[in-house]
């Protein structure tokens, strides 16, 4: 029997996986979706609850109007449209975590629909999945399963409910079947969480369970046009698994396919520690959720103010910084996304290059060399430190105009390091500024020549090597002021004459 | 001063000027709810206790110089209310246990302007019913007749008042559950435009639908009650944002200049000769007031039943899902959570509210929705567009309040035969309408030998509160029905009052 | 519109609600009768008509983002009418499968 592991290279190359993600985003606010508890993590069991959230009796839902901004903001950032006309809907099903044994969410009018996720792989490759749609919804409460081998569902006896998270705003946003490889999924999901951290619209703290995603996978013939019958996976909590799952789930397809059966459509567990997915539903058992709108709740209506508004606050996403630092900086992929993801530096970094009017490319030298072994050196990120992206912007514009040399250059970053303001000051208060007078170079230049008449006869007996070494005197002399290239110039000068 | 047949405004008139406490009034009602409804029944829980503390936070304002609105009014609650630190059943038995841990809106409201709570009163199960007859918990009465229904839903609410056991009472009216027991109960009974009272803490029925409202034995009272509990509340997000116009300051004595509305599709040929004979001369007796009677025509009325009975059942079934077993509440033993829910609300729920989850689960689910839940929206849509063209004709549109005066015990076992008694009030539920059932002359039954109460109902367009309780103000004033029928538990009333006077 | 008689017991299986075998025998009549007599909505002319979910006018109700301490339950309140608790939990029986 062939087995996962066994597929060959040549049949993954024979078929083409088509996938789709889900994935459930907590929002960040103060307080949770519908009522006044606090939208914390963790917490004494059953302490962060109200009427509401706890579905007793006569409690009624209130919606939280930052949730609603933020969903506009997220939307936006993707380039979706917001519809006039929102509402909110009952999505029936009984399960003991969810309080109201109906979760408030979005059917058929959500907040948001359409737009465009544009991501880049590790390997630098781009791509681009299209939303279906981002809607907003509530979570339920969680439960831990007792009498079982790990607190595992299966096998237990009981189970513990904590109606803390119940109620926590979450926003579900929905992809096209755009995405054709684990890969790719990964590099999807990072860059919605990147960007939902940029927008301040979530923290997505992946060990907290603030993002949790869901993805329906499918396999075809390399090249079909149709879609395969796809299989929903769910119970990935990390981008680990989403990969291993994922990945995992479509050796399992190709094994299905080439062993003559056909894949059925269901929902299938993803088992971290056993590497593999397991039924869980058929579509025959399917849900009918009798979606409905909520009858305690009004329309929502978002203007064409409310969505200028937002707009006009919007920060570039983290996907238009990296296309800019590797398109227009030259940045590679790896530095490039670190500075994506560190965004306090990012922000540095964008000021600083903005005072240096645009002249980025010396800012990326220092930031990404001397500045970042600097604030290495002294473990202290590099945007706490006295250097301001001012005085760095400053020393940029020193160093091409030939003010100070390279030299100087570095020895005014660590005082500016170390002491912080004015790279000019420092420039002037040491006496670091270039020497770039002919006169006085040529006059340094004799000396050296005179100097080291062993050297001028090696270079005249063809080893014109000699001239790093000479240059490297006239340095020296000038207590590293000289202009270097000025310097090489007229021993060239001096020398073939 | 006598607490028990007193208006609601002359004891707030005395315990607010200290010529007697709230504490008195209470304790000439404890005793004297009790006796009085032991025949009767209107309560599924007396609150002695509750009601001496709210006395005495009352007295200790008035003696800080504040004036209360309804200082030492006694009132009933209805039982989907909550009341924190009170068991708050529902009238259902997967409740019975259940202790509120708050205070639902409006009955924060009420207690705030200084009345006093005698007891929590019996419901048709989850408000659905329109008898009483409903009640997993206990049997109400109907005061005028210890032999027939009340009415419902909000049976004890009705019967408390009727009764004499309480000046004033919340009750809730989805789709006619304060206007039909009103009417069988000799009481104004005022269901506000929806979104007018929180729902907030009120135990869901159908959501959309759902208000809270006074029951009295005037209108001024009434329209007391109405002022102090409507308004905006932060914490029911379909309570309107609108100012209220206080009415009990502004009620009217005659109907001069006003065009009053009667329903060609409710013609009063549905009904026996004597209810007939009621209704003809409520009408006449608005012309003599003034008023000029106008034709109207709402041609989707009868299809009010049929769209009430998609939507307020699809409401429910969702709204009732959270009966569980798992936080409050009744929990049958099963050895999964799957078989606790079945069990649980198998045990927990009678047999109308069953019914209804089903029809209303069966209305939302898929291949079904369109056909059923959907189209009942569409049709609410004309239902409420009919009553605004008719509105374009009249100032406020009369009709009876139920199809028959209060009916024996066990007379309607087929469900449908039961909702028909909605016929007249579930229209204007559907659009949303303030509506008042105000007693009429009284008939007797056909199966009966002595006259019952009826009622007279009135509706007016969305947020005119005031106009529509002036209006049944004028009518009540020059009629005085509730008057002049006989009060079979009045040797009780008159014994107990004799005793605290 | 669909006039099939209402499959009860999988209408009831979706309400989570146990019925008896006498149950099914009461309720299915009645349902069928209550849906005959809801059937009669099908002449109603509703083409471009709205639906009504709510009569009120509003829109856009929300709440600031902002706690309500006043409002929150104690845990003790929280579990006071729990039929069963296991320390700071509310404790159910087994659960067979998940769902969502």
């Amino acid at each position: 029997m062939m087995t996962a592991e066994r597929i060959d290279s040549a049949l993954l190359e024979k078929y083409e996986a088509v996938i789709g993600i889900e994935c459930h985003v907590e929002l960040k606010t103060v307080s949770k979706m519908f009522c006044g508890c606090p939208n914390e993590f963790g917490g004494e069991p059953n302490t962060k609850v109200c009427p509401v959230c706890l579905a007793l009796p006569g409690a009624l839902p209130v919606p939280n109007a930052k949730a609603i901004e933020h969903m506009i903001r997220a939307g936006l950032a993707f380039g979706a449209t917001i519809p006039e006309h929102s509402k909110f809907d009952r999505k029936n099903y009984f399960y003991p975590d969810m309080p109201k044994n109906y979760q408030i969410s979005q059917y058929d009018m959500p907040l948001t629909v359409g737009g465009v996720v544009r991501y880049w792989l590790e390997d630098g490759r781009r791509g681009e999945c299209r939303l279906t749609r981002i809607h907003l919804e509530e979570d339920t409460g969680k439960s831990t399963h007792a009498g079982s081998a790990d607190g595992r569902l299966a096998g237990s006896t009981s189970s513990l409910v904590d109606f803390n998270r119940a109620g926590v705003p979450l926003m579900e946003c929905v992809s096209e079947p755009d995405i054709r490889s684990a890969d790719e999924a990964v590099a999807y999901l990072e860059t919605l969480a990147r960007t939902f951290r940029e927008l301040g619209v979530s923290d997505v703290k992946m060990e907290e369970g603030s993002l949790r995603c869901d993805a329906n996978v499918s396999i075809r013939l390399r090249g079909a046009p149709e879609y395969g019958t796809k299989a929903e996976i769910k119970n990935m909590n990390s981008f680990r698994s989403v990969r291993r799952a994922i990945e995992s789930e479509i050796r399992r397809q190709i094994q299905v396919v080439e062993g003559g059966g056909r894949v059925i459509q269901e929902t299938r567990g993803w088992d971290e520690a056993a590497g593999e997915t397991h039924s869980q539903r058929s579509k025959e058992q399917a849900h009918d959720y009798r979606y409905f709108p909520d009858p305690d709740l009004v329309p929502l209506d978002v203007t064409a103010d409310m969505v200028e508004r937002v707009r006009t606050t919007l920060p570039p996403t983290p996907y238009e910084r990296y296309v800019r630092y590797v398109d227009e900086y030259g940045i590679d992929v790896k530095r490039a996304t670190q500075l994506v993801d560190d965004h306090e530096l990012s922000a540095w970094f964008d000021r600083a290059v903005s005072a240096a009017s645009g002249n980025a490319k010396a800012v990326v030298a220092f930031v990404l060399g001397d500045l970042s072994r600097l604030a290495n050196e002294s473990a202290t990120h590099l945007a706490h430190g006295k250097v301001t992206p001012e005085s760095l912007a400053e020393l940029v514009a020193l160093t091409s105009s030939n003010a100070i040399n390279s030299k100087a250059a570095k020895q005014v970053l660590e005082t500016l390091w170390n002491d912080g303001g004015s790279a000019k000051t420092i420039v002037e208060r040491e006496g670091l500024a270039q020497v770039s007078d002919r006169g006085a170079v040529e006059t340094i230049v004799a000396e050296v020549l005179a100097a080291n008449p062993d050297a001028v006869s090696s270079y005249k007996a063809g080893k014109t090597n000699v001239l790093g070494f000479l240059t490297g005197q006239v340095m020296k002399q000038s207590r590293g002021k000289a202009n270097p290239a000025l310097a090489q110039e007229l021993l060239k000068e001096k020398l073939g004459s | 001063m006598d607490p028990i047949r007193d208006s609601a405004r002359a004891i707030a008139r005395e315990v607010n000027a200290r010529r007697t406490s709230a504490a008195e009034v209470a304790e000439a009602l404890i005793p004297h709810a009790a006796a009085a409804d032991a025949r009767v029944g209107a309560y599924l829980q007396l609150t002695p206790e509750l009601m001496r503390e709210r006395a005495r936070r009352v007295d200790e304002r008035i003696a800080a110089g504040e004036t209360l609105p309804l200082a030492g009014v006694p009132v009933a609650l209805k039982d989907n209310m909550c009341v924190e630190g009170t068991r708050t059943t529902a009238g259902s038995k997967i409740l019975e246990s259940f202790v509120a841990p708050y205070t639902s809106t409006a009955v924060r409201r009420l207690l705030d302007a200084g009345a006093l709570p005698v007891g929590k009163t019996n419901l048709d199960e989850f408000a659905m019913g329109s008898s009483g007859e409903n009640s997993a918990l206990g049997l109400t009465r109907n005061p005028y007749d210890l032999d027939r229904v009340p009415g419902g839903s909000s049976a004890g609410s009705a019967a408390a008042v009727g009764g004499f056991t309480a000046t004033l009472s919340l009750g809730s009216d989805t789709g006619g559950s304060i206007r039909e027991p009103a009417a069988f109960c000799n009481v104004v009974g005022f269901k506000p435009t929806y979104g007018r009272v929180s729902r907030y803490g009120l135990i869901a029925f159908a959501s959309s639908l759902d208000q809270i409202g006074p029951f009295a034995r005037t209108v001024e009272e009434a329209a007391l009650a109405y002022d102090v509990i409507a308004g905006k509340d932060p914490l029911d997000a379909t309570s309107v944002e609108r100012e209220v116009e206080p009415a009990a300051d502004h009620l009217r004595e005659d109907l001069r200049g006003v065009r009053v509305g009667i329903v060609a599709e409710f013609g009063l040929d549905k009904l026996d000769a004597a209810s007939r004979a009621s209704y003809e001369a409520a009408y006449a007796e608005l012309e003599r007031l003034g008023a000029e009677l106008v034709d109207v025509s709402l041609p989707t009325a009868d299809y009010g039943l049929a769209t009430y009975y998609l939507i307020a059942p699809a409401e429910c079934s969702s709204n009732l899902a959270r009966f569980d077993g798992v936080r409050y509440g009744l929990r049958a033993d099963a050895p999964d959570v799957g078989e606790m829910y079945e069990r649980t609300r198998e045990a927990g729920f009678g047999a109308e509210v069953k019914r209804r989850i089903l029809i209303g689960t069966y209305a939302l689910s898929s291949g079904y929705y369109d056909a059923y839940y959907l189209k009942a929206q569409k049709a609410r849509t004309r239902i409420a567009e009919d009553f605004a063209r008719a509105f374009e004709r009249c100032d406020v549109i009369v009709s009876p309040a139920a199809s028959s005066p209060a009916f024996r015990f066990n007379a309607k076992s087929d469900p449908v035969t039961m909702y028909l008694m909605d016929y007249y009030t579930i229209p204007g539920s559907l659009a949303g309408l303030p509506s008042l059932s105000v007693p009429c002359a009284p008939a007797v039954p056909e199966d009966g030998t002595r006259p019952m109460p009826m009622g007279l109902q009135m509706t007016t367009p969305l947020f005119t509160e005031r106009a529509l309780l002036g209006y049944a103000h004028a009518y009540e004033r020059a009629t005085r029905y509730a008057e002049t029928v006989p009060l079979p538990a009045a040797e009780i009333v008159s014994h107990a009052s004799t005793g605290s006077a | 519109m669909p006039t099939d008689r209402i499959d009860i017991r999988h209408v009831a299986r979706l309400a989570r609600l146990a019925l008896s075998d006498e149950e099914i025998a009461t309720f299915g009549p009645q349902l069928s009768s209550l849906m005959t007599h809801v059937d009669a909505l099908a002449r109603l002319d509703t083409a471009n008509v709205p639906a009504t979910a709510q009569v009120v006018p509003s829109r856009n109700v929300q709440r600031e983002d902002a706690l309500r301490p006043e409002t929150m339950l104690t845990r003790e309140q929280a579990l006071a009418n729990a039929p069963q608790t296991q320390g700071p939990y509310f404790r159910v029986p087994r659960i067979l499968a998940e769902e969502g």
